[in-house]
């Protein structure tokens, strides 16, 4: 069947099953746009292409099925080189189609076109341009392929106008369907090597105080059960990264929390005292090792990746497997069995309770309200969790409301957190939970988000009212760039510098109704949970809530910068008790 | 990794085998640029089969372990193969060819290193040496009380040695 290059995209799109994308035309992609008019994919037009992005990134954290997005040549291009440098740190699955001016006029610096290909290599797991037309239902194939096997990772593919253009004869091709791939440098390894899944098996039963570190490739690796599998065997309790909220229920009796610059003080301790880390798809970040001379420095490590170059990268590893974490962790069940789990295993009592002090001992808090203060933010946090369903999937920014939300937040069930954790990425909420909810409709979507992000993105409301995708905003209002300012308020002596935003400007109720949402504003602590109700109601409609926090308010327990774990500072409340 | 006396050898021959398509040495140079990694030198050209190309690539180590790096590049989509090889598994060669001022008996000097005089004029010898990379190094050593005009290397090539004495 003789056909062209633009209805050849969208057939060889509808046959990877993708239902939605997130993009936005211009001249390069336009004749890919025709044709999507005929196609079964729901096309989300959003307001700024960086939004596309970051929608295709929370829809793919959410379903695990790939984000898609489509854009035009140039500054298009270039816009959403933000979405897929975060979806490259944090191996989020996604494909972006960009146009591109056509072939013959590449290097030429004809109107909007941008060396795409050359700007997104460092920030995409690959990328493709594509030549002739009759290689697009290859190339398309091959891109998801790459997308979602692996490690996942963004692929851009960059497609010339005059080969998907009907009018132009380099467009024809003859439709066929792809079968396999020519991919000859792309391996995969997922099957763990039996002998080093036997070697961390005794590793793991002579250990007397052993840590699971939980990393994001647990949920990439859809291993949250066997990773609860695993710890129940072995009764060895679960530290659950930034990027593994989730992953191990935060109700179950052997969770500890997040480790890391912000985590629990048990997440951090345990792993520093530890003598046997267990690493399952986590990748020794420095937020969560602190000063590496000084991390963990009695522990083993077994550490499981699917990417190689991960093994020994940053903490040379007793046992390196590199495989899929559920299938290693499944082989290590299976050996463990065989070993005699749990029944030989070390004598790990004292352990347990010096783990169970610490848990006592050191829970998250903070102060009381004062009566005329500004909201506590965590209360708002904790007020929000306790009114929305326990599946209700969370979406935040980056500063302190991130911090806040990953730990008073109770992540009982996999994919219920979405957030920018490796490129620390500004304005990702607000666009990555209208992607969380087109991918899970029925589900609850909270943005919790902060001031100074919100107003990065927040023309994206306009795109949820418009498309009728309900998704609900938590604005944590302190009117700073908190996190900012906590660093200078802590480490430069209250010397404030270019963090102050206001309280009042803009008028996030107003700018709220004006973009076709519900907008509601919460000053008084009596208001927090009438507010909360009320927006869990609304099912037909994005709401905002502008609740207005206390500024001063700070992120613990904190691992100041270039300090060890060891030296973690915990609330001030509790401070004195360990002292 | 060290050599009699003991020191940490800094340059590593890696061969790498690649898809022969637009953009791959890029890719290949950008990843090493942003890994911090640093290249000595390199050369490139397809292989018989010209889908595939080689590259001839030597390290300097100091900068990452060597592990890091190749795992590194076989993570990229279009890096086929990656071997390492060690001194006394491969047959290396590099070209030279440099330009001096003249003056010296040329032939002479040419028979001595081996190399090989391609043109002369009043004023200039340019000669062309292949060779080792020590042997070159010495070459360019006796030619630097000429006055060296200009030169150009090509960085190494490499082959393994297989079973050839
Ligand atoms: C795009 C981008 N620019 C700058 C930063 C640096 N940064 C990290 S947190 C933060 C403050 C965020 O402020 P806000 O959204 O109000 O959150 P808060 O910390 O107050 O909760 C800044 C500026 C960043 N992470 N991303
Ligand atoms: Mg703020």
């Amino acid at each position: 069947m003789t056909t062209n290059g633009g209805e050849a995209l969208m057939r060889a799109l509808e046959m990877e099953g993708v239902e939605v994308m997130f993009g936005l035309p211009g001249g390069a992609i336009l004749p890919v746009y025709d044709p999507l008019l005929n196609s079964s994919i729901r096309h989300i037009l959003v307001r700024h292409e960086q939004g596309a992005g970051h929608m295709a990134e929370g829809y793919a954290h959410a379903t695990g099925r790939p984000g898609v997005c489509m854009v035009t040549s140039g500054p298009a291009a270039t816009n959403i080189v933000t979405p897929l440098c975060d979806a490259y740190m944090d191996s989020i699955p996604m494909v972006a189609i960009t146009g591109q001016v056509p072939y013959a006029a590449i290097g030429t610096d004809a109107f909007q076109e941008c060396d795409t290909t050359g700007i997104t290599m460092a920030v995409t797991k690959h990328n493709f341009l594509v030549t002739k037309a009759s290689d697009i239902p290859q190339v398309i194939h091959d891109a998801f392929h790459i997308a979602t096997t692996g490690r996942p990772g963004p692929v851009l593919v960059d497609i010339p106008k005059d080969i998907v253009d009907p009018n132009n004869p380099n467009s024809a091709l003859e439709w066929y369907e792809p079968t396999g791939h020519d991919l000859p440098g792309y391996r995969l390894h997922p099957d763990p090597d039996p002998e080093l899944v036997g070697r961390a098996a005794e590793l793991i039963l002579a250990s007397e105080r052993p840590v699971i570190y939980a990393g994001g490739g647990i949920l990439k690796a859809r291993a949250a059960d066997a990773l609860r599998a695993l710890a129940e065997l072995t009764d060895i309790h679960v530290v659950t990264t930034l990027m593994c909220r989730g992953g191990f229920p935060d109700d179950h009796p052997l969770a500890l929390g997040m480790p890391g610059m912000h985590g629990t003080y048990t997440a951090v301790t345990a792993m520093q005292e530890s003598d046997l880390l267990i690493a399952l798809g986590a990748r020794f970040d420095d937020r969560v090792t602190g000063r590496l001379d000084g991390f963990a420095p009695e522990a083993k490590v077994i550490h499981v990746d699917i990417d190689a170059a991960e093994l020994n990268k940053v903490r040379t590893a007793d046992v390196a497997i590199q495989g899929d974490a559920r299938l290693a962790i499944e082989a290590i069940i299976e050996s463990l069995k065989l070993a005699g789990a749990p029944d030989a295993q070390a004598d790990r009592k004292g352990w347990k309770s010096t783990v169970s002090g610490w848990l006592e001992r050191y829970p998250l808090t903070y102060d009381d309200h004062r009566p005329g203060d500004p909201l506590k933010p965590q209360h708002v946090l904790e007020t929000i969790r306790d009114h929305s369903p326990d599946d209700t999937i969370v979406c935040s920014g980056v500063g302190q409301h991130q911090m806040w939300a990953s730990q008073f937040w109770k992540f009982n069930h996999p994919y219920t957190w979405i957030n920018s954790g490796g490129l620390g990425t500004m304005g990702f909420s607000v666009p990555a939970a209208i992607g969380a909810k087109v991918g899970k409709p029925d589900r609850t979507v909270w943005s919790i988000d902060g001031d100074g992000c919100f107003q990065m993105t927040a023309q994206e409301l306009v795109t949820a009212s418009v498309e009728k995708i309900p998704v609900k905003v938590a604005i944590l209002n302190n009117s700073y760039l908190g996190m900012v300012r906590q660093w200078q308020e802590m480490f430069y002596e209250e010397r404030y510098s270019e963090v102050h935003l206001s309280k009042n400007l803009p008028d996030y109720k107003g700018w709220a109704e004006a973009m076709g949402c519900v907008g509601i504003r919460v000053d008084d602590p009596d208001e927090v949970e009438p507010a909360i109700q009320r927006a869990n109601e609304i099912d037909d409609r994005p709401v905002v809530i502008d609740f207005r926090t206390d500024a001063t308010e700070k992120v613990f327990p904190m691992v100041p910068s270039g300090a060890t774990n060891s030296d973690l500072m915990v609330h001030p409340s509790q401070a004195e008790e360990r002292a | 990794m060290a050599d009699e006396e003991g020191n940490a050898r800094r340059l590593h021959t890696l061969v790498v085998r690649v898809e022969n398509k637009a953009g791959v040495l890029a890719r290949v140079a950008a990843l090493f640029a942003r890994r911090g990694f640093n290249i000595d030198s390199l050369a490139v050209a397809p292989i018989a089969d010209d889908h595939f190309s080689r590259i001839t690539i030597v390290v300097d180590v100091e900068s990452a372990p060597l592990d890091q790096i190749i795992k590194q590049l076989d993570k990229l989509v279009n890096v086929v193969s990656i071997r390492e090889l060690s001194p006394d598994e491969l047959v290396e060669r590099e070209l030279m060819i440099i330009t001096v001022a003249a003056g010296a008996d040329a032939a002479a000097l040419a028979a001595e290193h081996g190399a090989v005089v391609l043109a002369e004029s009043g004023h200039h010898t340019m000669y062309s040496i292949t060779g080792p990379t020590a042997a070159i190094e010495s070459f360019e050593d006796a030619l630097l009380p000429h006055g060296i005009v200009e030169l150009q290397r090509t960085g190494k090539v490499a082959l393994d040695r297989l079973d050839l004495a």
